[in-house]
């Protein structure tokens, strides 16, 4: 009766969970990867085969978009632990704790804003007439306005801004778990600053750490608009090349060709981080 | 020569005097512990030593040297922590290397000293092992050979036992202070527990709210309190509270409060007739037997606590204060509600002015 | 259990009586400024028993969604007319009109005739013309010169400051500019991917020149307006929008001809309401309304007197825009055949990928 209980209770308890990673995630991904094998003869005409991989192989422009959004993409993420670590650790380990939530409040508020509006407020800062360059040219430092969209430092910076929270959130949890004495154990024993930031600070929040950057990364190469918006004629960011496939080209096979390939690239990528810094899933993200 | 010494070391977080002006001298090879309740200031103190904080005033010497303007890394005063700080994402060997390592020590010595320190401490062999496969008493041991092998002038000790269960917590203490013979290091151990304290220290600083009530070694401390809150912290003691009726030379006759009759005393400080005053009697120094004159206090058996060599028999004044008597016989003569009488020596009562609260 | 089922059945088939008994939906999935809300008000007001809902979207959106649904979840759309033969041959998303119930007397026939022959399978009309315009360039007249057509784009005197749509419109413009006519290289795809790769490369090498790829009216109206551009393709519409706010925008019809776009009704497959958007199609091609929506979306109506009920600004923007000559010169999009488009579609990212 008893385990009959439990069992009926597990049942109820995983069936909404089941539900959602089979009907959302798994079935879409299983009609990606269906589609993605099909290939068109003519019009309602169809055979399987991997004619469509061959394609985008064979394409050097879908190539090279694919390596170059991976590649900016962990350019953000190394940027976004940067920038995000000393944020994270003022707030979990400087800050007073009753100032903590009020600044990790103010971590989210940019989330509060939709990412369409964000870029569209780094468009007003950033384009020839906009806010920065007619200020400098009102202060007379620079004597012509400035283009500063359209170029790919505009758009690493823009996606930084974006994801560098999913970097701050996990860090600071993290660190936040880190007893003080640890590290004046680590001075006291004779460490510099720099010997405890390399030696006890960093190992301890690799878990924070890798789960931070497999999120932004995750994030940076499945973003559209932000790379789109101030890329400009320079984004080519590979999400906007499944777009165009599914939306403008009506090519759905080689849309779903591109959405597993861009899976399968970014888990590979995802696993030769891990494999390089000796990390791994188990050790780190799903520590206990 | 002194290891460390302080010298009116004086610690305020705004108006709050956390230490005031706390002078002490260890010398070479002691073990000095500094007793007190939590919040008497003496985690501060020691947080001035290492170096984690600045003293608003006063000076604090290793060796003879002011180090006040030094980091904690630059001091050579090493600190085993409360909840002992071993790293989690380094093992056993790497944990103590860590240390010479940051010194800048030749890598290939580096090993052997690891090796040397470990069977110094009795555990030989265990570089290889994870901080989380050690025992609680076996993490203590990695915590102090990881401060030793960096033969500090100066251990500091945070309440290291704190966390440990009892029958370990008894054990450690006795293996610490075989340690500190070993190392001939002087070590600074902190505690509230007076046993700890008292076991395993050449001598014991009593803090209260800031201040050194007393020096000294623990027998003085013990028989010899200067104050009514070192004669209450450091052993067991019955209060009994009272007036003083009269002075005799330096013994003092104390009305006790509730009509329990009067007692003498040692006088112990300048309560003068009439004042009121608490006189501490120790449980071992009580007897139950025959009244002498003025040293005894009538009661009924209360209740009998069998703890072994510890057993109390719990007896009911006359006043209504319970006094426990310490009954290393067990005799098991007496039973509840049996009429007695508790005498003690007089020497052995020591009356001091009651503390406020 | 069979009792709950039944239930459960009972109650919804209720529930869609219900449903059934209130007023009917007309579900339009169409572009921006294309129903505007007086007219909408207007059209209840006549047909009490209607409830219009719009979906705002535009030609790739369109097909894709309608693709998606297989043709439902709307009840008329309004692709333009080289988007119906293709979509409907390869995912049968509409229905053949019954061209009974529209009032095609009221067209302009060469207009009608043009659609029909576009969006004609098996002798299934699928299509009817609504408004048309066309793309072009235009220019900020202070700051150019002599701006004659898509080639202007490229020209280095304007490095930096012109603009351009980065889809098929840029590639056909481009083509004409360089002498070259697609729509006659749509039938010999070697001819036509030849041709791609002479305006793949023009502009490529013209990527230096151009700032951005405007992707929608409102950033390019920005890029106008704001001064960064002086140059871009453009709808003829929104330049005609421009033009109210400074008078130094205008339209230039290039010389290789505008490339004209008409926009359509065409009804889903899986549409319920057909009787209520045969009405919306006679009720929008009313003169009366037809003003109305003209001022709304800055397009001509595909009446006979189109371009007089255009509100008295745009049709100024318009006069001063084209001639009797440049009317006749429209080319319009034919029909593209199948492929072409991954043709066009791998030449287009080309461009953009290219540094």
């Amino acid at each position: 009766m008893g385990r009959d209980a439990g069992r009926l209770s597990l049942i109820l308890l995983m069936t909404p969970f089941l539900l959602w990673i089979g009907l959302l995630i798994i079935l879409p991904q299983l009609g990606i990867g269906y589609v993605s094998l099909r290939e068109k003869i003519s019009y309602d005409e169809f055979s399987f085969g991997l004619k469509n991989y061959v394609d985008f192989v064979s394409e050097p422009v879908y190539r090279n978009t694919l390596f170059r959004t991976a590649w900016m993409s962990i350019l953000v993420t190394i940027l976004a632990l940067i920038v995000g670590f000393p944020v994270a650790y003022y707030i979990a380990k400087i800050a007073r704790q009753k100032s903590r939530a009020a600044l990790f409040l103010l971590c989210l508020i940019p989330l509060w804003v939709s990412d369409l509006v964000r870029a569209y407020g780094w468009i007003v800062l950033l384009r020839e007439t906009g806010v920065i360059s007619s200020t400098l040219v009102d202060l007379g430092i620079i004597n012509q306005p400035v283009e500063m969209l359209y170029n790919d430092a505009t758009v690493v910076m823009g996606l930084v801004y974006t994801v560098v929270l999913f970097m701050i959130v996990p860090l600071t949890s993290t660190l936040q778990g880190m007893d003080d004495a640890l590290l004046e154990a680590g001075y006291n024993l004779g460490g510099s600053r720099f010997t405890v930031f390399r030696r006890i600070i960093v190992p301890y929040a690799m878990p924070g750490i890798v789960s931070g950057c497999i999120i932004t990364f995750m994030l940076t190469a499945g973003s559209y608009l932000t790379p789109v918006l101030l890329g400009g004629k320079n984004s080519s960011w590979f999400t906007e090349q499944i777009y165009n496939q599914f939306i403008t080209r009506y090519n759905w096979e080689a849309g779903a060709t591109f959405g597993v390939t861009l899976l399968v690239f970014t888990s590979f990528v995802v696993w030769l981080g891990l494999k390089l810094t000796g990390q791994s899933l188990a050790t780190t993200v799903a520590k206990d | 020569m002194y290891d460390l010494s302080c010298d009116r070391v004086t610690k305020a977080f705004g108006k709050f005097v956390a230490v005031d002006q706390v002078s002490l001298d260890i010398p070479s090879g002691s073990f000095f512990s500094i007793l007190g309740p939590s919040g008497c200031g003496k985690t501060t103190l020691m947080r001035m030593i290492a170096g984690f904080e600045t003293p608003s005033a006063g000076d604090i010497r290793i060796k003879g040297e002011s180090v006040l303007a030094l980091p904690p890394n630059r001091r050579n005063v090493k600190m085993v922590f409360q909840h002992l700080a071993l790293f989690p994402m380094m093992n056993v060997g790497e944990n103590i290397a860590y240390g010479l390592q940051c010194r800048g020590e030749k890598k290939a010595e580096i090993p052997a000293k690891v090796r040397r320190v470990l069977e110094r401490v009795g555990l030989p062999g265990v570089e290889e092992k994870q901080i989380g496969q050690l025992s609680g008493g076996q993490k203590q041991r990695i915590a102090i050979a990881r401060c030793m092998v960096l033969e500090p002038d100066v251990l500091l000790l945070d309440e290291p036992l704190g966390a440990l269960d009892l029958k370990l917590r008894e054990h450690m203490k006795i293996e610490l202070k075989q340690l500190q013979h070993q190392f001939e290091t002087t070590f600074l151990y902190i505690t509230h527990d007076q046993s700890e304290a008292l076991v395993m220290s050449d001598r014991v600083a009593v803090m209260n709210a800031g201040r050194f009530e007393q020096i000294g070694t623990p027998r003085e401390l013990y028989d010899d309190p200067v104050s009514g809150f070192v004669a209450g912290f450091v052993g067991d003691a019955n209060i009994l509270a009272g007036k003083v009726a009269d002075i005799r030379g330096d013994e003092v006759l104390v009305e006790l409060e509730g009509g329990g009759g009067r007692i003498a005393a040692r006088r112990s400080d300048g309560s003068a007739v009439g004042s009121a005053v608490e006189v501490f009697v120790r449980p071992e120094a009580m007897r139950i037997g025959a009244a002498t004159t003025e040293a005894s206090l009538a009661g009924t058996v209360d209740s009998l606590l069998f703890n072994g060599a510890n057993s109390r028999i719990l007896v009911k004044a006359r006043g209504g204060q319970l006094i426990e008597v310490a009954d290393p016989g067990q005799s098991g003569s007496l039973a509840p509600g049996a009429a007695v009488t508790l005498t003690f020596e007089t020497r052995r009562a020591r009356a001091f002015a009651r503390r406020a609260g | 259990m069979a009792l709950t089922l039944r239930v459960v059945l009972a109650a919804s088939a209720l529930a869609f009586t219900i449903g059934g008994a209130e007023a009917e939906t007309l579900r339009m999935l169409t572009w921006g400024g294309y129903a505007p809300e007086e007219l909408i008000k207007k059209f209840e007001a006549e047909n009490p028993d209607i409830d219009v809902e719009v979906t705002l979207s535009n030609n790739e959106e369109m097909i894709a969604k309608l693709r998606a649904t297989g043709g439902t979840g709307y009840d008329l759309a309004q692709p333009s007319h080289d988007r119906i033969f293709a979509a409907q041959k390869e995912y049968r998303i509409y229905k053949p009109l019954d061209l009974s119930k529209i009032d095609t007397a009221s067209m302009t026939p060469n207009l009608l005739e043009g659609v029909k022959e576009n969006a004609t399978i098996d002798g299934d009309v699928y299509a009817v013309p609504h408004q048309w315009g066309t793309s072009g360039v235009m220019a900020n007249m202070k700051e150019t010169e002599g701006v004659t057509g898509f080639g202007d784009l490229c020209d280095e005197k304007y490095k930096g400051r012109t603009s351009m749509r980065l889809r098929r419109t840029i590639l056909l413009g481009t083509a004409f500019s360089m002498g070259m006519n697609p729509f006659e290289l749509y039938a010999d795809k070697a001819a036509y991917q030849d041709m791609l790769d002479k305006v793949t490369a023009k502009l490529i090498e013209c990527k230096p020149i151009v700032k951005t790829y405007w992707t929608g009216g409102d950033d390019l109206s920005a890029l106008m307006l704001s001064g960064e551009v002086v140059v871009a393709e453009t709808w003829d519409s929104t330049a005609y929008k421009l033009y109210n706010e400074n008078p130094d925008i205008v339209f230039v019809p290039p010389k290789t001809g505008a490339l004209a776009w008409i926009d359509t009704f065409a009804i889903p497959r899986g549409g319920e309401a057909d009787d209520a958007a045969y009405k919306w199609i006679n009720f929008v091609l009313k003169p009366e309304n037809v003003k109305i929506m003209s001022a709304s979306t800055g397009a001509i109506a595909a009446v006979p007197n189109g371009i007089e009920l255009l509100p008295d600004d745009k049709q100024k923007a318009v006069k001063a825009a084209f001639t009797e000559a440049d009317l006749d010169n429209l080319k319009f999009f034919a029909n593209i055949p199948p492929g072409l488009e991954d043709m066009e579609g791998i030449a287009l990212e080309r461009i953009k990928a290219a540094q």
